[in-house]
């Protein structure tokens, strides 16, 4: 067994935040649109990892109860989100975030 | 074990998120996806937050990742999507802006942010106990108004679902206030 050590709220944070930025990369460099949402949502998962540490840290429920409302503006997020999706998917047959460039209605 | 079980979760998050990034089928993202959730339901256990853990695994795990999955069966998987990128900067410079906002999150994260006054709002009660009480009280005394807000917020979101996912001519002109146009 190697060294054990004790897992300090840092390692949650380095964690949250790889998550983070493994989501807003994905964000940036993904074209399909429903993926781009997934990655939305590692984003979130990410803030919400930071949140339960920090609430686990200071020992304060206030944390966790931040992270419920993530979760509903995530849900809310996903629900008018894939709507658009599916509007524009009977619009234009694809889901190519370049190929709805256009605003005209 | 608090540390092997942390190392096994965190591979499985990383491994998931990069799937989630990398797979040409949108299938495979979603089914990534709730591995990293998963993964991060058992890491919140591990936080005392039991309750925050139960509802990740219902509402995420099952609710999101179930509604990614039936819009991509309804839409079909996406086969035109090339990884070839129009555009000749933006993967470098979207890689190279990743690594520099993760270097300077990580040197942000540290345990010497947590400098507040502790137990607030309520004690985090142990593992074993759970903290559910302590949470509803908050959430239904403090947080009230916040609560009361996200009840409006959820009721604006599936009325604009449901107002976005009508089919475009049906019944155009029986609702005066959309447009006629969706």
């Amino acid at each position: 067994m190697i060294a054990v050590a004790n897992v300090t709220p840092t390692y949650y944070l380095v964690l949250g935040a790889a998550l983070f930025t493994i989501g807003g990369v994905g964000l940036l460099v993904r074209r399909n649109t429903l993926v781009m949402f997934m990655c939305i949502e590692l984003m979130l998962n990410a803030a919400n990892l930071t949140f339960v540490t920090y609430a686990k840290a200071l020992n304060d429920v206030s944390g966790q109860v931040i992270v419920f409302f993530t979760l509903v503006v995530a849900a809310a997020e996903v629900a008018v989100g894939l709507a658009i999706i599916v509007a524009i998917f009977r619009r234009r047959q694809d889901v190519t975030a370049d190929d709805v460039n256009a605003l005209e209605g | 074990m608090d540390i092997l079980i942390f190392y096994v979760c965190a591979v499985a998050i990383i491994a998931g998120a990069f799937g989630v990034v990398l797979s040409h089928n949108p299938v495979h993202s979603a089914l990534f996806l709730l591995m990293t959730l998963v993964s991060v339901a058992v890491l919140f256990l591990q936080l005392d937050a039991a309750l925050v853990a139960a509802i990740q695994v219902v509402v995420y795990a099952s609710a999101i990742v179930v509604l990614f999955v039936f819009v991509i069966t309804l839409l079909g998987v996406d086969k035109h999507e090339t990884f070839e990128e129009p555009s000749l900067f933006q993967r470098p410079v979207a890689i190279v802006l990743g690594v520099l906002m993760f270097l300077q999150i990580v040197l942000l994260a540290g345990h010497h942010w947590v400098t507040g006054a502790h137990s607030t709002r309520g004690k985090l009660a142990g593992v074993r106990t759970g903290n559910v009480t302590t949470l509803a009280k908050s959430l239904f005394t403090d947080f009230v108004w916040a609560f009361e807000i996200t009840a409006v917020l959820l009721v604006i979101a599936v009325v604009g679902g449901v107002a976005l996912a009508r089919r475009s001519g049906q019944r155009a002109g029986s609702h005066p206030g959309q447009g006629s146009e969706s």
